[in-house]
């Protein structure tokens, strides 16, 4: 594969990333957010062995592995348990509605390439362009958490998030060393369990998963 | 060799009482793994001391003065934490309030934490750094709601998210600063190992670790309690039991306000400016006011404490900002008279409230008539946060103080403000506590005085005197941190 092809390959990639991306702002249902969580996580690990391949490093391959099994099966099918047996509501309610959500969206974006301009020149790598996407990717989990009602789609969001990162140590930089990238993936999986545990503790002491029965602790005045 | 029983002691601890943790012994397996964590530790600080900074294990680990001396003040009130738990625990255990699954989830992750702490002060990777500075979170998240009430897992929801989205901004920091260090040394952990990077610092690219350090800043600065990024730790500190807010108050904090000064030597490195120093200045003064206001509004008193904590962490924030060999030697100093003292005042605040079945400081009265250890030892150490003199928080902000007058008049009005408001504050909240008459409602519990007596003495010493030892290390790591 030449050089050029792969960057090709992996420019659409990220488009593909950042379009999930968006996709989990828009969708309504949850399971539906199941899915294109677990879409942006099968392109995340093809991108990432696609890098692995021209660049000639083997420990991608094992990042990409461990990103299909954690990011595409494992953590959507923890989440899918969850939603089925607590019986979550199927419908996301948002506080911001869907198109100002958008909008916002698409100013992080730019913004994304804004910060990263003087970077990507330094760059010679051939997945630079990708960095912006990346950092676009992590503000959008974020303003997904911040939209968001229900717990569980902030996990979501969290987890879009946590792609976002591990998209940037793969594109901007051909991965980190294998020690940082498999204990980053062992916090994940604590992470996903003990939000697991979370969903039952929020359930048995509020009688729901909305986050706004969530609101005692604040400054009195 | 040592590392490894620093390290080991902890995790050995915490794999038995995941089993026994709810056995009649199992406080005494916590005290003693700490104990033994606490020798470990003071063997390597011997070592370190004598044979200088030590880098092991194919440079995965560095002991230098900085992360010594932190290591062994972790270890330390880790352990006096351990006794205290023993009797509290086993109080709350009497109450009711947590289960035997409860018990054993608790000394189990209390074990974890202080092994989580230690990997991130002790490792030499900025990756593993971050690593452990996440599992530290994890590790006290269910901690924090162990006693299940709707606010309890309300704070620990947020501790969880707010800290969990912060420190994913300090892993983007990472792999900024990796990106930039992969330039220069090549693929693999050598381009992540702190003692590499900072010996050639300034061959890294600086728009990329100025652009790092923001997301490091914001990252880690969660963790530290900077305002505007604080609004998990009173919550956290309030709502979890009183020796996980001890520790956390006393440890985690300083943790990670040591992953952001050691991020700061290299941004500072790079880019030959202090650009890094005078964003930690105004995120620290900004701390202080904020913490300061917000703590004169406080019923809760863990809470109010918490916000107390704030405030330290402003201040050692905005001196390692301000720079310089005095301000620095405040800051070290600062971390460990902080950690000493608002560690034991939440041991005295737990027994109060142990003893009057509230944290509400309006229903605590008349400490000094039931218990009077219990009474005076909170307002010892009341006395002593707020920088009394003998006490060594009197001497850490005098340093930073002087150091902040000469190099930031304007940044010290704000210093001094703030200084003055938090004194004024707990002082009027915390003497009608101590003093006046018991209400009836008050009972006597069995509680551990020696932990809360032992970090006073050492607060003592450490006011009236600064052991060579002590200062030579001081002297070291801030030679380290200013270039």
């Amino acid at each position: 594969m030449s050089q050029n092809l792969a960057a090709q390959i992996n420019s659409v990639l990220a488009a593909l990333i950042l379009l999930t991306a968006f996709g989990l702002l828009v969708q309504r249902r949850i399971y539906g957010l199941l899915h294109i969580f677990a879409w942006q996580g099968l392109f995340l690990s093809v991108s990432t062995a696609v890098v692995g391949f021209t660049a000639g490093l083997h420990h991608l391959y094992i990042s990409a592995i461990l990103t299909l099994a954690l990011k595409v099966f494992v953590l959507p099918y923890i989440l899918y348990v969850l939603i089925h047996k607590l019986k979550i509501k199927k419908e996301v309610e948002e506080v911001v509605n869907v198109p100002t959500t958008m909008l916002i969206g698409i100013a992080l974006v730019i913004f994304s390439y804004h910060l990263t301009a003087p970077i990507r020149e330094l760059s010679t790598l051939v997945t630079r362009s990708t960095l912006a996407v990346a950092l676009a990717t992590v503000m959008l989990g974020l303003l997904m958490m911040i939209t968001r009602k229900k717990a569980v789609t902030q996990i979501i969001g969290f987890l879009a998030l946590e792609n976002g990162l591990f998209f940037a140590a793969t594109s901007a930089t051909y991965g980190m060393p294998l020690v940082v990238e498999l204990g980053v993936a062992l916090d994940i999986l604590i992470a996903a369990f003990i939000f697991g545990i979370f969903f039952f503790q929020i359930r048995t002491t509020f009688d729901s998963l909305d986050l706004k029965e969530m609101e005692k602790l604040k400054e009195e005045d | 060799m040592t590392l490894l029983v620093v390290l080991g002691a902890s995790l050995i601890a915490a794999v038995i009482l995941a089993f026994v943790g709810d056995r009649k012994i199992a406080p005494e397996i916590n005290i003693l793994g700490s104990a033994a964590t606490f020798v470990a530790s003071i063997f390597l600080a011997l070592e370190v001391y004598t044979g200088g900074p030590m880098i092991t294990a194919s440079g995965y680990f560095f002991v230098d003065a900085f992360n010594v001396y932190l290591s062994v003040l972790t270890a330390f009130v880790s352990m006096t934490t351990a006794v205290f738990s023993r009797r509290y625990m086993r109080h709350e255990r009497e109450k009711g309030r947590v289960g035997r699954a409860g018990m054993r989830f608790y000394h189990a992750m209390f074990q974890l934490f202080i092994f989580a702490m230690l990997l991130a002060l002790l490792t030499n990777n900025v990756g593993i750094l971050w690593i452990s500075m996440e599992l530290a979170t994890l590790s006290t998240v269910l901690l924090v709601s162990l006693y299940r009430t709707p606010s309890a897992v309300e704070a620990a929801w947020k501790y969880f998210i707010l800290c969990g989205v912060g420190i994913a901004q300090a892993l983007f920091g990472t792999v900024l600063l990796y990106f930039a260090a992969e330039r220069v040394f090549g693929e693999g952990s050598a381009a992540l190992l702190w003692t590499n990077l900072s010996q050639s610092a300034d061959k890294l690219e600086p728009t990329v670790l100025s652009l790092a350090f923001v997301f490091f800043m914001v990252g880690y600065g969660t963790k530290v309690g900077l305002v505007p990024l604080h609004n998990w730790l009173p919550d956290a500190h309030s709502e979890g039991p009183t020796p996980i807010s001890a520790v956390l108050s006393g440890l985690l904090l300083n943790v990670a306000l040591y992953a952001l000064v050691r991020c700061k030597v290299l941004v500072d490195g790079a880019t030959g400016s202090h650009k890094a120093g005078y964003i930690m200045m105004v995120f620290g003064t900004i701390s202080i006011l904020v913490a300061a206001f917000s703590l004169l509004r406080q019923k809760d008193v863990k809470r109010m404490f918490a916000y107390s904590s704030i405030e330290h962490m402003g201040i050692a924030t905005f001196a390692f900002g301000l720079g310089g060999p005095v301000a620095t030697f405040g800051a070290l100093l600062h971390m460990l008279v902080h950690s000493l003292t608002k560690s034991s005042i939440f041991f005295t605040v737990g027994n109060a409230s142990q003893m009057h079945s509230t944290q509400e400081m309006s229903l605590i009265r008349g400490l000094v008539k039931g218990n009077p250890l219990v009474g005076w030892g909170l307002m010892l150490g009341v006395m002593a946060i707020v920088g009394m003199p003998p006490f060594g928080v009197f001497t850490s902000e005098f340093l930073i103080l002087t150091a902040a007058m000469k190099d930031a008049p304007v940044f010290a009005i704000f210093f001094l403000v703030g200084l003055a408001i938090a004194f004024a504050g707990l002082f009027r909240k915390v003497i009608p506590m101590v003093f006046g008459a018991a209400p009836d409602y008050q009972v006597k519990i069995r509680a551990a005085h020696t932990p809360v007596y032992v970090h006073m003495v050492i607060m003592l010493i450490l006011g009236l005197y600064l052991p060579v030892f002590l200062s030579d290390w001081f002297h070291a790591a801030a030679r380290l941190l200013v270039k």
